[in-house]
């Protein structure tokens, strides 16, 4: 099959989307299709070789933040070339909600469109007023994909209509098979996620902290991720600071091998989540999982059957299940087996040939992608010769 | 007597008001192409799976009751008429639900000779179904949201295409197959 896949932000900034994206193609390039990634990137970044680059992203401010985005006429000429030139079975844009290169695809192509719907955010004004002109274009896609039930729900909430679900895919045995760190053992907590980031809960998990340490000595906490280490430890007692190791950023294989050490991994998130790849990726690697009770965590720990619950943003109730867990091995070892099976349905194994059935659902018997065709104002009115 | 700049804004108002009918003629024209495709994707799955279902309930592998049960199911699903349909499907799925109520049967069904290929099928067939459903009804509903207006209605931009209507069946997989945690091919 040949595959198009549109990447909404920047490949060379890290992120989720990206990383889904990089897994997904590479997965399906191994199963022998033909695969190619539009995605905006400086024209000096190197790319992998399945990877066109769309042009440079502008920063704009939008909804809060500082959004990199394409648009314009060169992107819109970009995107018509790839979409010509790839005579693709189907195209595979993501976030297309989003002002975003997967939006433009959407509007400057025909034929069979997946698209996959990542976030569950709130809808926004500018959302509310673009929506008579999202609208047309979102008509396209022929077959959407909601990365939970959660972000299944808003997604129908707020634009209607109806989406699949088929979670993000984990590479399990590249976790499970990972080789854990001595230094890392022995009473150790993990936490992985931007540290100056107050969404991801690193503060929560410091105001619990204390608690932790004081009813089981010697237990550390490791911390991989971007920011201020000062300031993240500032709330601590100074003679606990010396508990805290950070590791900063940290490789792939790193983290896979972090996560195979820790005796207990804790996902403090406040919000803003919609899937949670990074306690499929601890089940994957055997760690019981700690998480707060978001809907979408919730989900993907199977309820609290897979791994741990606790009230959002409550400090005290992540202490107090920590430090169970902590004193219990036997509860620890039932969350590792229980979470070792459990993952299997996020592998790309699985995952993958969920994504394909979309793809090949819409494009049996469809005819190929190719660039719409704006219809010229004459011909509209019947005055063109042809 | 307007005066000739009263005529030209005349003459580009209905000239936009062409452009604009036009243009959601042609909306609608994709959307029902887009319904007519997964009309079809969703006819070819659900035949998919009354064929499986069908195969499996003659090769022997279920026992008698199971067999005729599993039979009667898909032979009905296939041979229902158009208005039937959604109750013929949904009366097959509860009969797949009931026959592979248990992992233990899709076990023996996959330790049989060719067993495996036809678990596997199946699976993958009733997990379709639901999937071309959501995108068949997805796409019903843009075009009812779209014939709804007034402009759509009043000018009968829809043409002939008859209203749009959703497939609504009881497409629940049997959890035994459905459940992806045990480490089951897919």
């Amino acid at each position: 099959m040949r595959i198009g896949i549109v990447c909404p932000y920047s490949w060379d900034v890290p992120g989720g989307v990206q990383f889904h994206i990089r897994d997904l193609a590479q997965h399906l390039i191994r199963l022998g299709h033909e695969v190619s990634v539009l995605a905006p990137s400086d024209d000096e970044t190197p790319l992998p070789p399945y990877v066109v680059s769309a042009g440079r992203a502008v920063p704009v401010p939008y909804n809060g933040s500082v959004a990199r985005l394409n648009f314009g006429f060169l992107s819109a000429a970009r995107v018509r070339r790839w979409v010509h030139d790839g005579r693709f079975d189907v195209l595979h844009i993501h976030e297309p909600a989003t002002p975003s290169l997967a939006l433009l695809t959407c509007w400057a192509a025909q034929g069979p469109i997946v698209a996959t719907f990542h976030t569950s955010n709130p809808r926004s004004r500018a959302m509310i007023a673009a929506y008579p002109i999202l609208q047309p274009a979102l008509e396209k896609i022929s077959a959407r994909i909601a990365v939970s039930e959660y972000a299944r729900r808003t997604l129908v909430e707020h634009l209607g209509g109806d989406a699949v679900v088929i979670p993000n895919g984990v590479d399990v045995d590249f976790f499970a098979g990972a080789e854990p760190k001595a230094e890392w053992q022995g009473g150790t907590i993990g936490f992985i996620g931007r540290i100056d980031e107050p969404r991801k809960g690193l503060p929560v998990l410091m105001k619990a902290l204390p608690r932790i340490l004081e009813e089981r000595p010697g237990t550390r906490l490791l911390v991989a991720g971007r920011g201020d280490e000062k300031e993240a430890v500032e709330s601590l007692p100074v003679r606990m600071r010396g508990q805290v190791e950070f590791l900063g950023m940290i490789s792939d294989e790193d983290k896979a091998r972090m996560l195979r050490s820790v005796d207990l991994y804790v996902a403090p998130n406040t919000g803003g989540e919609s899937f949670g790849i990074i306690l499929v990726e601890a089940m994957s690697s055997g760690a019981p999982v700690l998480a707060s009770d978001l809907d979408a965590f919730a989900q993907v720990l199977d309820g609290g059957e897979a791994g741990e619950l606790f009230a959002n943003e409550d400090a005290d109730a992540l202490a107090d299940a920590a430090v169970q867990l902590l004193g219990d091995p036997e509860r620890r070892e039932q969350l590792r087996a229980y979470g070792s099976r459990h993952v299997r349905r996020f592998d790309w194994s699985t995952v993958g040939a969920d994504v394909l059935a979309v793809y090949e659902t819409v494009a049996d018997g469809a005819a190929s992608v190719a660039p719409d065709e704006r219809i010229g104002l004459r011909a509209r009115l019947g005055f063109a010769r042809d | 007597m307007p005066d000739l700049t009263t005529w030209i804004l005349i003459a580009v108002a209905v000239l936009l008001i062409g452009v604009y009918l036009s243009w959601t003629a042609g909306r609608l024209d994709r959307l029902h192409a887009r319904i007519d495709a997964a009309k079809a994707a969703l006819d070819a799955q659900l035949l998919r799976r009354a064929s499986i279902a069908q195969e499996l309930a003659t090769a022997g592998l279920l026992d008698p009751a199971a067999s005729i049960v599993l039979y009667q199911a898909a032979h009905d699903a296939r041979q229902a008429e158009e208005d039937q349909r959604e109750v013929a499907e949904s009366e097959l799925s509860q009969a797949l639900r009931a026959v592979f109520d248990e992992s233990a049967q899709v076990d023996a069904v996959r330790a049989a000779p060719g067993g495996e290929d036809a678990a596997v099928e199946l699976a993958g067939a009733v997990r379709r179904v639901p999937m071309a459903r959501r995108f068949h009804n997805d796409a019903v509903r843009a075009a009812r949201a779209l014939r709804r207006h007034r402009t759509v209605r009043w000018l009968r931009l829809a043409g002939y295409a008859p209203f749009p209507l959703a497939f609504e069946m009881d497409d629940e997989p049997p959890p035994a197959l459905a459940d992806r945690g045990n480490g089951a091919p897919q």
